[in-house]
């Protein structure tokens, strides 16, 4: 494991932070959780990673060549499929937001808190 | 008996799919989509209670496939279910079962995606309960957290659910990637996702920085979860604008389960490798008292009887915290009768707050002053409940927290008793003041509240336009849950539940079941196990907490009265616009402090543990 792929982990997980708290638009808003999400990608697959290693898949490669953990793999696709919901319902909220008080400002939406 | 592992969530799963697939045949047809739903949701109970019954003891594992592990190594995917986890679930699976016939008159139109939407629900908060896998912990965590989120945004067409549910979703998922991180981290230090076998690594190994990192990224996805202090801004703004029949399951399970999912962690995975017991143990318990602090002088400003009952829920989930925080056998078992007691009382709240919405169209306690006092049943629920929720023995509120404050004591913290009956009174205070003004018409008429009133926007109907009279499939559920959560105190639980907290905490028994296979019957305790029972101090604690709440809400009725205040007191006005701000709503806020608690917790963590 090289430290380098966790250096960019936080750099990522940061700018996303860093948008989400700052921001002034949901759909920008909604764009920073993805970015969030997609530091936990790069940390699976950092995790997993084997330098000099081939894809985990044993068709035409000798056996015992080293390969890429698959499991993590296996997490981070699981992963996408979880961003993909959350994803789509809160663009869908936004959306609904946007057509009920034209604004997309969390600020302005607080005021309409129940 | 092992099928009914993997049914008790395909089942629901797969009546959500299948109903979202006969959509069309079923439109105009609202009663059969209620009755598969209820059916459904009470099947699950029944399975979940006989695994209960079936544990004997020990954990029960069911492997999917049937992949047991090789030589101690997992390489499949397990749900191990111990007598306290399959209870949590079955109480989660009650309460849907409750809500759902409770809104079977409750709705103006019910969509099928309701019914869907309450089943997939069901389905994540069982998985979450039962699996034994730290990846999966977090997929059940976001399929519940996803149902969540549409269900709090169940009528979009109005203001709130809008932002609370955008609130809850962001705040919500910012917390489930971080817990993502953690198990990241630990899968590349260990190489197994099994509990029991992250567990078996790290404590054969000295803990090193990252398992720290890992547990702190865990558990601080779980807080946000759980709505503790900072983490807890997201609750209140989520529970005012759900519907009612989702806000029990919110208060009663979704979040007791973050709390859950905190404990299985921890005994399954860091408890023996990390070590400073007495350090973590004084982390919990200062987060739990924060929490219950915190929430309790919330609740009781409150006049919004949502919010009231959101910020008393908060209150609460900072007690069972601190009770499970004590990380012994007796305050993890009061921690889990507590739970099950609150569940069933705050569940009758929330109902009987929702019979109220049905027929008067208001949750604003200063409008609905005296207006109900012809809803006679509802108003005696919602009392006894008040009452059951200020640990009125025989409420099974009373016995759990006199477990945990009984632990306190014999730990050296004697203050830990006064603080909690301080929040129970005022928690319990504050739903006693709506019950003595809205049902009975107890108190002054407010007149000159339009500042707190201006806080608690009128919220439209949710319902049936016939209001003429409350069905009875919306008194029936809370009378049972009342009648629950009396059962639940008269009941000699204390031997059987401690048991299940030892077994709870026996990490080298959980981790013998799960990855070979043995029955662990009587696990040993490392600490000494106390008596569990009724005691003649926590009845009296139980009575001063109940009879200070009725005082508290007296006094807050009749407070114009008082000669103090009868001179024109008001609440600084500073004082209350800070405590508003606090509660902005923005979703950056919420973000911002869920940061800053991450920080303040590694930092601490750091400091403790070298």
């Amino acid at each position: 494991m090289q430290i380098f792929p966790f250096i960019v982990v936080v750099w990522i997980v940061g700018a996303g932070l860093y948008g989400i708290v700052t921001s002034r638009d949901l759909i920008h808003q909604i764009i920073c959780l993805i970015v969030v999400q997609s530091s936990t990608y790069v940390l699976l697959l950092g995790v997993g990673y084997v330098t000099g290693a081939v894809a985990p898949y044993f068709n035409d490669v000798p056996v015992h060549t080293p390969a890429v953990d698959p499991v993590v793999q296996a997490l981070a696709l699981t992963d996408v499929v979880v961003e993909a919901a959350v994803t789509a319902l809160l663009l869908a909220i936004a959306i609904q937001a946007h057509k009920r008080f034209g604004t997309l400002d969390p600020h302005d939406l607080a005021e309409f808190k129940g | 008996m092992d099928q009914l592992f993997a049914l008790s969530v395909v089942v629901p799963l797969l009546v959500a799919a299948a109903l979202v697939g006969v959509k069309p045949l079923l439109s105009g047809r609202r009663r059969v989509l209620d009755a598969v739903a209820v059916l459904t949701a009470a099947s699950v109970t029944v399975m979940l209670l006989v695994i209960m019954a079936r544990t004997d003891g020990g954990d029960a594992v069911y492997w999917f496939a049937g992949f047991r592990p090789v030589r101690g190594i997992a390489i499949g995917i397990d749900f191990a279910a111990g007598p306290l986890s399959a209870g949590l679930a079955a109480l989660a699976a009650l309460l849907v079962t409750a809500s759902m016939i409770f809104s079977w008159r409750y709705f103006q139109q019910v969509a099928t995606f309701y019914h869907v939407l309450m089943l997939t629900f069901l389905a994540g908060m069982t998985g979450f309960c039962l699996t034994g896998d730290i990846f999966d912990l977090f997929v059940w965590f976001e399929l519940m957290g996803v149902s969540a989120y549409a269900l709090t945004a169940y009528r979009p067409e109005e203001r709130g659910p809008i932002q609370g549910a955008l609130n809850f979703a962001i705040t919500n998922s910012v917390g489930a990637y971080i817990s993502l991180s953690g198990i990241a981290l630990i899968y590349g230090r260990t190489g197994a996702l099994n509990m029991a076998q992250i567990g078996a690594y790290i404590s054969r190994h000295p803990p090193d920085r990252l398992v720290v990192v890992a547990f702190l990224l865990i558990i601080a996805g779980l807080l946000v979860k759980s709505a503790i202090v900072p983490f807890h801004f997201w609750l209140a703004d989520a529970h005012a604008v759900a519907p009612t029949p989702v806000c029990v399951l919110f208060s009663g399970v979704m979040v007791e389960l973050g709390l859950y999912g905190i404990a299985r962690v921890y005994w399954s995975m860091f408890g023996t490798a990390l070590g400073h017991r007495a350090a973590i143990s004084h982390v919990f318990l200062a987060l739990g008292v924060l929490t219950a602090v915190v929430g309790a002088l919330f609740c009781f400003r409150e006049r919004h009887i949502k919010r009231l009952l959101a910020f008393s829920t908060i209150s609460h989930a900072g007690m069972f915290l601190a009770g499970i925080g004590l990380l012994t056998p007796l305050g993890l078992a009061g921690a889990a009768v507590y739970v099950a007691g609150h569940a069933m009382v705050k569940g009758v709240l929330f109902l009987c707050t929702g019979i109220v919405l049905h027929r008067l169209g208001s949750v604003n306690e200063t409008l609905l002053h005296g207006r109900a006092r012809h809803l006679r049943i509802t108003g005696v629920l919602f009392t006894l409940a008040g009452l059951g929720l200020a640990d009125l023995p025989p409420f099974g509120t009373f016995l759990g927290k006199g477990w945990i404050e009984d632990t306190g004591e014999s730990h050296g913290m004697m203050w830990l008793t006064p603080v909690f009956i301080l929040c129970t009174i005022l928690a319990g205070g504050a739903v006693l003041r709506v019950a003595g003004g809205v049902f009975y018409g107890l108190g002054d008429p407010p007149a000159e509240e339009q500042r707190m009133a201006r806080g608690a926007n009128e919220e439209t109907s949710e319902t049936d336009a016939d209001r003429q009279r409350t069905p009875l499939t919306m008194l029936i559920p809370p009378t049972v849950l009342v009648a629950v959560a009396i059962a639940i105190g008269l009941t000699p639980l204390g031997p059987a539940v401690e048991a299940a907290a030892v077994r709870f905490q026996d990490q080298a028994a959980y981790n013998a079941t799960v990855l070979h296979g043995a029955h662990v019957a009587h696990p040993v305790s490392p600490f000494p196990v106390e008596a569990a029972g009724i005691t003649v101090p926590g009845v009296v604690r139980g009575l001063v907490s109940a009879v200070g709440a009725l005082l508290l809400a007296y006094l807050a009725l009749y407070r114009r009265r008082l000669p103090v205040l009868r001179r024109g007191y008001q609440p600084r006005v500073g004082l209350s616009a800070l405590a508003e701000g606090f509660q902005s709503g923005v979703i950056n806020d919420s973000v911002t402090w869920l940061v800053f608690g991450l920080a303040c917790l590694g930092g601490v963590l750091a400091l403790i543990i070298r």
